[in-house]
């Protein structure tokens, strides 16, 4: 019974060891942006937010990003205003996720990689299953990571109305650009 | 073997834990943040008076403001279109906080000159506070009559009314947004047998969202201690509100003409459930004058 409890011990204390090992090859925001990008024909609206918090765990590939919808900064504060209250309904749906996975990626490796992003998408509310085509770059103990993509407002149910229909674009483009440093 | 059990049990549970959903984890490590509400009204107008809200720095909004002949007149003055009161007027966001006005209206020939302040704000998370309050203060001059029509010898100073107003407004949803208005308006001159320099009223007032872009309004003054010679009412409006881009359109229907405090307030002179009732619109455009730098 004292050898059972003294294997016992042993195997839990394995067992965190190996739990503090995935802590460290977890990998979290340093410096973020993203950017969307609306082209249409009367005007063209980008706002930027930096307040992405994103984890990414190098030894399974996962990788999550959450981004506070609020912290879009635009140009003009009334759009600001509108694309909080009535397109992207931020008191009703914070926040816009994903969740998922990084393949293509090696922690070995230098140079820029090209890596696949595939997992599920939430923006207002709506989650969608997505696959991001983007890279990462081993850089000194950090981590750069780029992406730029499409996002059709439809899909989200997005709605923009008949009347401003000439100043906002069906699809925003939207890049991703993140330095990711341990944990 | 149910030692074992449990090994391999608690080894599952921390497995799990530690390769656990990383957006969970996310979350976990957010702290909670202060948030203030936006947007409680789409306009700087409820109806025919103000609202809290205030333009953001570096908003220039351009409100043409306007009201028919009231609609009982019939068929002869096509129900009150054949008449306009207009008042056009101009603010702008000197912070987000501190914005400045001013405008003419044709009723008395009014020009008015006005600063207002968001002291408090609606804010969720912690500490925060359940209303917003805004400071309003305003001074208008009446310049009709001409000096040569007045009845007795009219001084600049006798044109001057001063109103202080305290906006308090929550928005208790998407939908719902509520304001209170306690007013103090100060008439330098007055017709002392119908009322006094110094009046108060509490005004009430709200809408109701009912698309993104379309809301319903309303708004009533009471005045306090009107003494029984007054011919005015209090004044009533109801307005709809149309958003589209950079500009608000106010559809309203309201017993009063005028399109300052003073007017309005005090000097209502249609009865609401007699049918002397205007027709008008509020049409705001807002300029973005200076970008935000980034």
């Amino acid at each position: 019974m004292l050898i059972m409890n003294k294997i016992r011990f042993l195997l839990v204390c394995l067992v965190l060891f190996f739990c503090h090992l995935g802590h460290a090859q977890k990998f979290t925001v340093e410096k973020s942006n993203v950017t969307f990008f609306s082209k249409a024909t009367v005007e063209d609206i980008r706002a930027d937010n930096t307040k992405l918090a994103s984890i990414f765990n190098t030894s399974t590939g996962e990788v999550a990003f959450s981004i506070p919808i609020k912290d879009f900064e635009f140009e003009k504060a009334l759009m600001k205003e509108h694309f909080n209250e009535k397109y992207l309904e931020t008191e009703k749906y914070p926040k816009a996720t994903f969740q998922g996975k990084f393949s293509g990626y090696s922690i070995d490796a230098a140079g820029v990689q090209s890596v696949t992003a595939q997992g599920k998408l939430t923006i207002h509310g709506v989650t969608k299953e997505v696959t991001i085509e983007g890279t990462l770059e081993n850089a000194v103990g950090k981590i750069n990571a780029k992406s730029k993509f499409n996002v059709k407002l439809e899909e989200f149910k997005i709605k923009i109305p008949q009347l401003l229909w000439q100043n906002i674009a069906e699809q925003v483009e939207v890049s991703i650009d993140i330095t990711y440093k341990p944990l | 073997m149910r030692v074992l059990f449990i090994l391999f049990f608690s080894m599952g549970c921390k497995i799990a834990f530690c390769q656990g959903d990383l957006l969970s984890e996310l979350e976990q490590a957010e702290k909670p943040s202060k948030e203030y509400v936006i947007a409680t009204f789409k306009g700087t107008r409820l109806v025919n008076g103000q609202s809290v809200e205030v333009k953001s720095k570096g908003q220039l909004e351009f409100i043409f403001a306007h009201r028919f002949g009231r609609v009982n007149e019939g068929i002869y003055e096509l129900f009150g279109l054949d008449q306009a009161y207009v008042r056009i007027g101009l603010e702008y966001g000197v912070t987000d906080r501190l914005g400045i006005g001013f405008g003419r209206n044709s009723v008395d020939k009014t020009m008015d000159t006005y600063l207002r302040y968001k002291v408090l704000r609606q804010s969720m998370g912690p500490k925060s506070f359940p209303v917003t309050v805004t400071a309003f203060g305003n001074m208008a001059i009446r310049t009709s009559p001409r000096k040569e029509d007045a009845t007795f010898d009219i001084t600049l100073e006798d044109r001057i009314a001063y109103i202080g107003q305290l906006l308090i407004a929550r928005k208790f949803s998407q939908v719902l947004s509520l304001q209170l208005m306690p007013t103090f308006v100060h008439k330098n001159t007055v017709d002392k047998t119908i009322e006094n320099n110094d009046q108060f009223a509490l005004g009430v007032g709200g809408r109701i969202k009912v698309s993104r872009s379309i809301a319903l309004t309303s708004e009533y003054y009471y005045r306090f201690d009107v003494q029984t010679e007054n011919p005015y009412y209090n004044s009533f409006g109801l307005g709809v509100d149309i958003e589209t881009g950079g500009h608000v359109f106010q559809l309203v229907i309201s017993n009063t003409r005028g399109l300052t405090e003073r007017a309005f307030i005090t000097e209502t002179t249609g009865d609401f459930f007699a049918g002397d009732l205007h027709l008008g619109f509020n049409v705001t455009r807002t300029f973005q004058i200076k970008k935000k730098s980034k």
